[in-house]
């Protein structure tokens, strides 16, 4: 009884909806949530280059970084 | 076997499936607690930005604040404005040297609600000639333990655009803009991060500048060249994929890597690249390196010059939509200061260099087929040289994170 509680609560735990198991747990993601990893680091300059390269290339769209995938605030 | 070991092994037996029912409960409180989305931490920046090149000189501040409350809501403010001073080559070609002002104002807010951040926004930009408005929606959620982040996003600006000529500004049209964005990041290991992003963009109305001309070869008698004004097609959509990745080295820097590949209805097909190498020198200071490489393809209906009047319906001699690449190098440094101000966490200065070099394949430095004093041109119109230039590009900023 114990066995298929305990596999039901670690995929419950992980995905959901897949049999891989998350590999990188938050107490390893030290070196993601240092600076220097950030897509992103700092959005006010960011912005102005990316206004600086929209204004005179005629591509536009997908400029940012999707977003921190990073469980490290 | 003794009645005494195959007790223990009863007894190990058990405590093995009472540590794996706890290590899996511990698994799944700790991943249904652990919210990886945070909203963003509280800063406030001031940045003076400048651009010179092609004989457009554009600079002025930037002041963003940002708050939160509880960690659960997160507002900002944006003021940021241009101030430009233009003798471009379009304008040297077929206008005047001119100077003029943007001004934008950004509000929004994150909403931390469960385990999804929910984005909202707003930007009002207005100038002499053109006004926007933009509001945009996002959410993000964390997927496989916080290793997986989705986010969408969807923004419609609604813009406005005059033309000035003397002190008579005439409406041209409206121009709708709208911007539906996936991205998709994924944790790879404790030192590698992956993300993708895909961006549609639809445009509907007025999109030419109405400043702009093409220029076309007159009828026998009326001159050497004519100009005219743009036509352009009153829709465009277009397409963006973007992979991004960022690696953490064995000490502390990073290697950041990019990509993308954007094409259109108007017939452009661009690509750039970029390589950035973040380095830190002891625990204050952030170096940061920069190459990028960039390229597009003409837009059908663009010609550098039209071999006769209304040659097609559509018609444009903007250099940004000829074939041409741009190549781009970057240093940056950031430097957290050491001494404590009250009620500040820390506080640091940033300077961003950017230079820039463009090169035209097809569009031709049209004054060098000009006569200048009475002398004949150096160059017959339609051969002369194709156009490049160069621009720096900076970003000075202070940061305070409170």
């Amino acid at each position: 009884m114990l066995r298929p509680i305990c596999v039901f609560l670690a995929l419950l735990a992980g995905s959901g909806c897949s049999s891989l198991q998350p590999w990188v747990k938050p107490y390893e993601r030290g070196q993601l949530a240092d600076p220097i990893m950030a897509f992103d680091r700092d959005p006010i300059a960011t912005k102005y280059l990316m206004h600086v390269y929209e204004a005179r290339e005629a591509a536009r769209g997908a400029e940012g970084g999707a977003g921190g995938g990073c469980g490290c605030g | 076997m003794p009645k005494a070991v195959r007790e223990a092994a009863v007894a190990a037996g058990d405590l093995m499936k009472k540590l794996s029912v706890l290590v899996a409960l511990l698994a799944f409180f700790s991943a249904a607690n652990t919210f990886a989305l945070v909203v963003p931490e509280d800063r406030a920046d001031i940045l003076y930005h400048a651009y010179d090149g092609g004989g457009v000189t554009v600079d002025g501040p930037s002041v963003l604040v940002r708050k939160g409350y509880k960690e659960k809501v997160s507002a900002y403010a944006n003021y940021y404005q241009d101030m430009v001073s233009s003798a471009s080559i379009d304008v040297l070609t077929s206008g005047s040297k001119y100077s003029e002002e943007r001004t934008e104002y950004s509000v929004g807010m994150d909403y931390l609600a469960d385990r999804a951040l929910i984005s909202l926004g707003y930007t009002n930009s207005s100038e002499s000639d053109y006004d926007a408005k933009t509001v945009s929606f996002g959410i993000s959620q964390d997927f496989f333990g916080d290793m997986t982040t989705l986010a969408l996003g969807y923004s419609r600006g609604d813009d406005e655009v005059r033309k000035n000529e003397g002190d008579i500004s005439t409406y041209q049209g409206d121009a709708q803009r709208q911007r539906y964005s996936l991205g998709l990041s994924q944790i790879l290991t404790r030192s590698w991060i992956i993300s993708l992003s895909a961006e549609t963009v639809v445009d509907d109305g007025f999109l030419r500048n109405p400043y702009r001309q093409i220029r076309y070869l007159p009828a026998e008698g009326a001159g050497d060249v004519a100009f005219a004004a743009e036509a352009y097609p009153e829709t465009r959509n277009s397409d963006a994929f973007a992979l991004r990745t960022i690696y953490y080295l064995p000490y502390r820097a990073s290697i950041r890597l990019e990509g993308r590949a954007f094409n259109d209805s108007w017939g452009i097909k661009a690509e750039n690249y970029e390589i950035r190498y973040v380095h830190s020198i002891r625990s204050r200071m952030i170096l940061e390196l920069k190459a990028r490489t960039y390229s597009q393809t003409q837009a059908d209906f663009y010609s550098d010059l039209f071999l006769y009047e209304n040659a097609f319906e559509f018609m444009a001699r903007d250099k940004e939509l000829s074939t041409y690449s741009a190549n781009s190098f970057g240093l940056g440094v950031t430097y957290e200061f050491g001494f404590k101000i009250p009620l500040i966490k820390k506080h640091s200065a940033s300077l961003y260099w950017d230079f820039i070099q463009f090169d035209y394949d097809n569009f031709r430095n049209a004054l060098l087929s000009r006569s200048e004093d009475g002398q004949p041109p150096e160059y017959r119109i339609g051969e002369e040289p194709t156009y490049s230039f160069d621009a720096n590009v900076i970003r000075l900023f202070y940061t305070v994170n409170y």
